[in-house]
């Protein structure tokens, strides 16, 4: 079984809910990446999605917009994200990691090969924001092959047929966009939520890990109880923007962030 | 390959380009404007709007030129000058503003938006959604507003709200990521009008549906005019919506060669330049797979151009087919080349072309001295000069 089933298994029968940090690696710095993530197990997180910067990042707002930025000036890439999960994978062999960014730094390397490094990485998922299930199916099949989740997003908009779509396509968990827009957007309705979750559900058997948006404790919890977990992103980046010149403070104020999450989901 | 030629497949797919590769917020606006895309592009009634609107908004047909002393001077072919630049609003561009517009409306869409390089496609756009009465917004890069401001003008008179977009490079794919992000956050009202045949599908093969007027207007023109075929086509390449116009009718008539041309900016070996069928490599981004310039890690490299218009990493996936075929050839001429084209048309004919179209100017001055008196090239003439006067004048160290 998968790291990102067994984990949705685990927390089914604790009836508990996953906690999903997003974060751009390499931002700001190549050196502050494997830490942090060390860090946010430590917080009580239960998955996590590290972001692969990409030059023209459509789906996001400003502030992943401006994370890609700053480690791509420090010459991050799809090749050195992929080397900071592996430095955190020899002392952490738990928390599965799902890569998630665009597909051109993929294609440059070539499905194949990227989904051989990837096993080397012993990356658990993967989440192509522009690739969907249409066009996917290569490298989809790649990467089941090799015991890596491929995972889709559905969308407010999404029909009961691209449920059904990704249902089929996609393993490990769906990803719910909450809103139509971009990352980090100021809209979310959680009513709006809550009946879409019951399209979806009606739909497929996959846990349903919900994000964009959220940026508080008790929006965190709200939208987790809804799905099987909640995905937040652009709330911890700001830290580490608001944190240029003081690194320890930035890590200091997301883990605080995720444990008092954590605590608001398990109580 | 080109018998019979009908591409792209139904998923949009020119060979391995074009495709849709988007995020899932916008898997809906897609297949609805693509179901729209098929049923009123066999609809008489809206043919027969959109044929009206180009004739007597637009101003078509254009006229084919002969430029009889320019051929002369050059010696070889003859060279014809398809008049684009005679358009209202002064380019090719309004030929899909005015089809995607009547889409948009019958659609029921009731605000649009367009990014723009140039801001032909901004203006073009923006005269659209006035004679509409649809709200507008143009999404053009910061660098771009500075150096076309004349168009940024232009646009705010016909009442779009220009936004300059500050991420990335500051130009046409910066602003056309920002206008993807507006999209995705406005999907339920807003008609996202693109400017070139790039983009997911059905844009690729919808814009040059609205834009292949031009090569359908010029074949009839050629052979009224000399009683048969051209013998080759030349036109600018940015996101290859005026050469794709032009060369669409003729791909199936073998003996019509076509000439795409790229920016080459300071020159292919300094890399600063925009011409990634020519120096590029195959990838995806914004929607479709197609070549592009992009570094060995797959992010995307800035790109050089003195024309706006031009300054784009992609071009459209069907010129990535067209160029594997071998049905088309792809070249590129340096800032310096498309200056001399420039001034070679204004002082020759009498026409002052858009630094865009002096590409295209430029390689004629190449090719037709390589071919023989009574061989007959056809050059697009995407757009007129005006906009360009600014950076012209600065260039000359003139201040207007
Ligand atoms: C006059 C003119 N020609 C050409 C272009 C390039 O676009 P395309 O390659 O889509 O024709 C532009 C774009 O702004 C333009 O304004």
């Amino acid at each position: 079984m998968s790291r990102l089933a067994a984990k949705f298994e685990e927390l089914a029968r604790t009836g508990r809910k996953a906690l999903i940090p997003f974060i751009t690696a390499g931002d700001p710095r190549p050196d502050f990446t494997v830490p942090m993530m060390h860090a946010m197990v430590k917080a009580g997180v239960d998955v996590i999605e590290l972001g692969v910067p990409f030059s023209d990042p459509m789906a996001d707002g400003p502030v992943i917009q401006r994370a890609s930025e700053r480690a791509l000036a420090h010459k991050m890439s799809l090749r050195r994200t992929l080397e900071i999960a592996t430095e955190f994978r020899k002392t952490d062999q738990e928390t599965p990691v799902v890569l998630m960014g665009y597909l051109n730094p993929i294609e440059t390397m070539g499905y194949e090969n990227f989904a051989n490094a990837a096993q080397r990485a012993e990356i658990d998922g993967v989440l192509t924001v522009d690739l969907p299930p249409e066009e996917g199916l290569e490298c989809s099949v790649l990467l089941k092959a090799r015991g890596i989740d491929p995972i889709f997003l559905l969308a407010p908009n999404s029909s009961d047929e691209r449920v059904k779509k990704m249902d089929a396509a996609g393993s490990g968990y769906i990803y719910y966009v909450s809103l139509k827009g971009v990352t980090g957007a100021g809209h979310l309705n959680t009513a709006d939520v809550e009946n879409k979750l019951q399209q979806i559900r009606a739909n497929t058997q996959l846990p349903v890990a919900i994000g964009f948006g959220v940026k508080d404790a008790q929006t965190a919890k709200t939208i987790a109880n809804i799905g099987d977990g909640v995905v937040i992103g652009s709330t911890l980046i700001s830290k580490i923007e608001a944190n240029l010149d003081d690194l320890e403070k930035a890590k200091n104020e997301i883990v605080e962030l995720l444990a008092s999450i954590r605590q608001a989901l398990d109580s | 390959m080109t018998e019979k030629y009908n591409m792209p497949d139904e998923r949009g797919h020119f060979g391995p380009y074009g495709g849709i590769f988007v995020a899932e917020t916008l898997i809906p606006p897609i297949q609805e404007l693509n179901a729209a895309y098929h049923q009123y592009l066999k609809d008489p009634e809206f043919i027969a709007e959109l044929d009206a609107d180009l004739k007597n908004y637009v101003g078509r047909p254009s006229p084919l030129y002969h430029a009889e002393r320019w051929s002369r001077e050059l010696g070889g072919a003859q060279i014809y000058l398809k008049r684009e630049d005679l358009n209202h609003t002064g380019s090719h561009k309004i030929n899909n503003t005015v089809g995607q517009a009547l889409l948009a409306k019958r659609m029921g869409k009731t605000r649009i938006i367009a990014e723009t390089g140039a801001g032909q496609h901004g203006v073009a756009t923006a005269t659209v959604a006035a004679r509409l009465g649809l709200e507008c917004v143009v999404y053009m890069g910061s660098v771009d507003v500075a150096r076309q401001s004349l168009n940024v003008y232009r646009m705010k008179l016909l009442g779009a709200k220009v936004v300059a977009v500050e991420s990335g490079s500051k130009t046409l794919k910066d602003a056309l990521n920002e206008a993807l992000r507006d999209w995705v956050t406005n999907v339920d009202n807003t008609f996202y009008i693109i400017g070139t045949v790039a983009g997911p599908h059905p844009y690729p093969a919808m814009v040059r549906d609205f834009q292949a007027i031009i090569g359908r207007e010029s074949k009839q023109q050629c052979q009224e005019a000399t009683g048969r075929l051209p013998d080759a086509l030349v036109a600018c390449v940015g996101g290859g919506s005026n050469a794709i116009g032009l060369f669409y009718p003729f791909i199936e008539d073998e003996s019509v060669k076509m000439y795409g041309v790229e920016a080459a900016g300071d020159g292919i070996a300094t890399g600063r330049h925009s011409a990634p069928l020519c120096a590029g490599r195959p990838g995806v981004l914004h929607g479709n797979r197609t070549y592009l310039m992009a570094d060995d890690d797959g992010e995307i490299i800035e790109t050089h151009s003195i024309s706006a218009g031009l300054d784009y990493p992609g071009v459209g996936p069907e010129h990535a087919w067209l160029k594997d075929t071998g049905r088309a050839t792809y070249v590129n001429i340096t800032d310096t080349e498309a200056l001399e084209g420039f001034y070679a048309l204004t002082r020759m004919e009498g026409i002052i072309p858009a630094l865009e179209s002096s590409h295209a100017m430029a390689y004629t001055m190449k090719l037709a001295p390589t071919m023989n008196k009574d061989e007959i090239i056809i050059v697009n003439l995407s757009g007129r000069g005006d906009k360009d006067m600014q950076t012209m004048a600065k260039r000359e160290g003139i201040e207007l």
